[in-house]
């Protein structure tokens, strides 16, 4: 056990390039991840407010998005490895799927909670249904929406990584591969490598919010 | 024939669970009127444009609204379409999009006239945004354009409100109590440009108004309601403070001004000084 502690204890940086660039995968699933499940998540997010359709849309596509959510990201993950192979196409479309259905309701949510007189004083000018919400809802939504992107995008970084584990590419393979063979000086190195990209994004996702917001 | 009527309402009628809205309500407004609506709260005013404005239908087989000689609801169903975008309207609590510059708010006005690609993509040609410019210029605040609207002060949204409908270039405009959320000056100048809208565009005007002086002062004729009905309509010159009293018992309080802000409204001219531009968007 000392033995063990003593391992993490001395990390390990002399292979830093490679985990590096295995990071720097990580961080590309997570991105593409995310940002897919943004541009899905705002038709659906629409489609499942209950003031925005009427019920015969909305319960399907609320049902759809339970599906999504219910299926946990890593058994998506580990569904896609099979369906498509090792690598990192498989976590993407694994945080994809599942992101798009924790945002579409989050997203839904924020939606129902606007004010609807804007939106009436839009439908007085003969505006159409779309017109109605890009010009009534979405301007009303957007730091929501903003906030919980950015703040899934996080989260997502640090799924990527676990993902990695069964075999969706990144660091987290590299990670689960020096654990296993008890490299701990490098399994210690990585973790730190991962604690501080998560920093990092955590720093430029408040820039960023502030930015738009 | 028909074209000298601009909203004609007829037999309208609206419960809300047990609450009447409406009962059998019938009016006739002529092309180029300004008509003033008037009733306490509760009485069924808000309702009443609700349904002119097209969000809301009424009960029943026999109500109707026709607006410039098109149905725009008949038996409890709206018929949107050609009516639509035909009736501009402005709202107690300006409903203006907070977060969007007060510009794109005016612009909005436009969606109902330019090709739908052209309106969603938000892709509005330089002569629309120079008539939306000059719109503002028109109600007298030229300078906030580019701010966001949820930065104006109420009196000030209440105008951009406005100049959204100017833009809109509906014949005929309706405000549902669009001065109850302002102080008195600034309730002062929005009546002044919806009456300078009045004469000098012939636009039709039904406005809704919780006190009376406003109505005498600028509105020929005057609609009360009480409880969901018509219960007065006909010169605002008649309704004296004991006629709202016999009309409304001790509600008519709330109809009246207290009478120092009353003579403050009597002592104004009625058309706006001139450092109001009132000469655009001809």
């Amino acid at each position: 056990m000392a033995e063990y502690a003593a391992g993490f204890l001395r990390p390990d940086f002399s292979d830093w390039r490679h985990y590096l660039a295995e990071m720097l995968v990580t961080i590309q699933i997570a991105l593409w991840g995310t940002f897919l499940a943004v541009a899905l998540s705002v038709p659906f997010g629409i489609l499942s407010s209950h003031n925005m359709v009427p019920w015969w849309v909305l319960q399907p596509v609320r049902r759809l998005m339970d599906l999504f959510r219910a299926i946990h990201e890593v058994v998506f993950a580990v569904l896609f490895v099979v369906a498509v192979g090792l690598g990192p196409f498989a976590g993407v479309m694994a945080l994809f799927i599942h992101t798009t259905g924790i945002l579409a309701k989050l997203f839904s949510e924020a939606v129902e909670a606007i004010d609807p007189r804007p939106v009436e004083a839009i439908r007085t000018t003969g505006a159409s249904r779309v017109q109605q919400i890009i010009y009534g809802v979405i301007p009303q939504v957007l730091p929501l929406w903003i906030s919980y992107s950015l703040y899934r995008l996080e989260s997502n970084v640090r799924s990527a990584t676990v993902l990695g584990i069964i075999g969706a590419g990144g660091i987290g393979q590299v990670l689960f591969e020096s654990i296993r063979a008890f490299y701990y000086p490098e399994a210690s190195a990585i973790l730190i490598i991962v604690v501080i990209t998560v920093t990092i994004m955590d720093l430029i996702s408040q820039l960023l919010r502030r930015l738009v917001i | 024939m028909m074209q000298m009527i601009a909203i004609s309402v007829s037999n309208l009628s609206k419960r809300y669970g047990q609450t009447r809205a409406l009962e059998n309500v019938s009016i006739d407004v002529r092309r180029g009127e300004m008509v003033a609506l008037i009733g306490a709260s509760g009485s069924g005013k808000s309702t009443l444009i609700r349904h002119i404005a097209g969000l809301e239908a009424g009960d029943g087989e026999t109500g109707k609204v026709v607006v410039l000689g098109e149905v725009s609801q008949t038996a409890g169903r709206l018929l949107r379409g050609r009516a639509a975008g035909r009736v501009a309207v402005i709202f107690q609590q300006f409903n203006l999009v907070g977060r969007l510059s007060v510009l794109t708010n005016v612009l909005i006005g436009n969606l109902g006239r330019v090709p739908r690609w052209r309106g969603t993509l938000g892709l509005f040609s330089r002569s629309e945004k120079e008539r939306a410019e000059s719109a503002l210029a028109r109600v007298g605040i030229p300078h906030v354009a580019t701010q966001r609207s949820s930065t104006l002060s109420g009196g000030q949204q209440q105008r951009a409100a406005i100049a959204r409908t100017l833009v809109q270039e509906a014949e005929i405009l309706i405000a549902d109590e669009p001065i109850s959320a302002l102080d008195p000056s600034s309730a002062r100048r929005v009546m002044d440009v919806l009456a300078t809208i009045n004469t000098q565009d012939n636009i039709t005007v039904l406005v809704s108004l919780h006190q009376v002086e406003y109505a005498r002062r600028y509105c020929k004729r005057t609609i009360a309601m009480r409880d969901g009905r018509i219960v007065y309509d006909g010169p605002s010159t008649a309704l004296s403070n004991g006629f709202l009293a016999e009309l409304y018992g001790d509600a008519s309080e709330e109809l009246v001004l207290p009478e120092s802000t009353a003579e403050l409204v009597r002592a104004l001219p009625v058309r706006p000084s001139g450092n109001e531009p009132v000469h655009m968007l001809a």
